[in-house]
């Protein structure tokens, strides 16, 4: 635990210090907003349809992004080696860089959820806690494929095109849950999204405890 | 007896199906400062990393004071430093901030101790200036620090000499000849033969992915030194 508040810590700290990955996640999150609800210039009736599709679509495209750059911090200088070299479980890597991810995507959501709201005209201030709570499941399964497999190609020259190949394939039940359940939560509400929260729990608990499981052996060379 | 405090057995490596280490065996004493000679790609680089765990040998063992790594790999970490090529600190993190966190992982209590090596390596004065707008000799310096902050009883240092300027050069060399005088095992890969002839109680010299030559009990002068190695990988030092 205390290894794995000391790298959140150190990551934390060199964002606020470069606000390097906050700021290319906000402004690519506000550049798809804008885009994909212009394209679409929907009538006002059909706009709640749309808002699933933008918000899922801007997350997985920033969270990409975001989750490499997370990894790249630990290869300047080979800081890998002082990592691996430290006296440490490697899981405590693996949890750090998780919440870190976390922090990082539900900032770019606080920037890009009103967003989406203002440009499609939709009211989204009386969903807003259960909104959150799909977006944090949501983005908590994406984090935990995404962290895992991000450490594995960041060591690659095609790290770009082999990180979205491997982890697109295996997040589809949880986009398809997650866009279900956004839609569910815009017009019937919490209750029913009861089955996508359902897909979305479990994924989490499946790859959450897959990355704690593989990542030692992805860490040993 | 006391176990070496540094073992490797029949350490081999390969890289895409090249070998690059065959049958590596070399124990490395307390207070003994052990000097790794050889042409570029003579795997240096890769016995040290071996030997700092830091990659898996295809076969053969490591252990530290007698505990074989691979079985209590955290004791044996806690008992390793290692410097390699690049100086894994944070380019974007002061000096301080760099040995804080290291600190951290590696549970030092003595909250004096990265006050100390700061002032050792003469960066008190830049310990607070993120080390992406310092020099390449002071992030080295901040590196070997990183790798003596836990008091580590065996130090593996890649080429530590690279990127330091002649005052840097000597006090490293003094902190070298200090940390033999305390008792630590020093293992170092250098190019510079007459250094190597000066610092090492032992030198080896790693050819074709073997040890080639092993110095005798006394490690000769400079130029013999110089005309040994050029016999033995057919390369000048």
């Amino acid at each position: 635990m205390r290894a794995t508040l000391a790298l959140v810590r150190k990551d934390l700290r060199i964002e606020w210090r470069t606000r390097e990955t906050a700021t290319t996640l906000a402004v690519l999150g506000v550049l798809l907003v804008t885009v994909l609800a212009f394209a679409h210039d929907p009538e006002p009736e059909a706009a709640p349809l749309l808002v699933p599709a933008v918000l899922w679509s801007a997350m997985v495209f920033t969270g990409l992004l975001g989750v490499e750059r997370g990894f790249l911090l630990e290869r300047e200088q080979d800081c890998l080696a002082g990592l691996r070299g430290a006296p440490i479980d490697p899981t405590a890597l693996y949890a750090a860089k998780l919440i870190v991810n976390l922090l990082l995507l539900s900032a770019t959501h606080a920037v890009v959820v009103p967003l989406t709201g203002l440009f499609l005209h939709v009211e989204l201030w009386s969903v807003l806690p259960s909104l959150v709570l799909v977006l944090l499941l949501g983005t908590l399964g994406f984090a935990a494929v995404a962290t895992l497999f991000a450490f594995v190609t960041v060591r690659l020259r095609t790290r770009q095109v082999m990180l979205p190949l491997l982890v697109l394939p295996l997040l589809i039940p949880l986009l398809i849950a997650a866009v279900k359940a956004t839609e569910a939560v815009l017009g019937s509400g919490l209750a029913g999204a009861r089955d996508a929260l359902g897909v979305l729990v479990s994924f989490d608990v499946i790859f959450v405890t897959a990355g704690v499981l593989l990542f030692p052996a992805m860490v040993k060379d | 007896m006391a176990p070496p405090a540094l073992e490797a057995r029949a350490v081999a490596r390969d890289f895409g199906g090249r070998p690059v280490l065959r049958g590596i065996d070399l124990s490395v004493s307390a207070g003994e400062t052990v000097v790794v000679l050889g042409p570029n790609g003579a795997g240096k680089s890769t016995l040290l990393r071996i030997l700092a765990l830091l990659l898996s040998p295809r076969s053969g063992t490591v252990s530290v004071r007698g505990v074989a790594a691979d079985s209590a790999r955290n004791e044996a970490l806690r008992q390793l430093g290692y410097l390699g090529h690049e100086s894994a600190c944070y380019p974007d993190l002061t000096a301080r901030e760099n040995l804080a966190f290291y600190a951290e992982l590696f549970a030092v209590e003595d909250a004096a101790r990265v006050d100390e090596l700061l002032a050792w390596t003469g960066l008190a004065e830049a310990a607070d200036r993120p080390l992406r707008t310092c020099s390449r000799g002071m992030v080295q310096r901040v590196g070997l620090a990183r790798a003596l902050l836990h008091r580590p009883s065996v130090v593996l240092l890649d080429e530590p000499f690279t990127g330091l300027d002649p005052a840097a050069s000597d006090a490293l060399d003094a902190r070298l000849r200090a940390l033999r005088a305390e008792g630590c095992a020093v293992v170092a890969a250098v190019h510079d033969v007459p250094r190597a002839a000066a610092l090492a109680t032992r030198v080896v010299i790693l050819h074709g992915g073997r040890i080639a030559w092993t110095s005798p009990d006394a490690v000769p002068a400079a130029a013999e030194l110089a005309e040994v190695y050029r016999a033995t990988t057919g390369s000048r030092g």
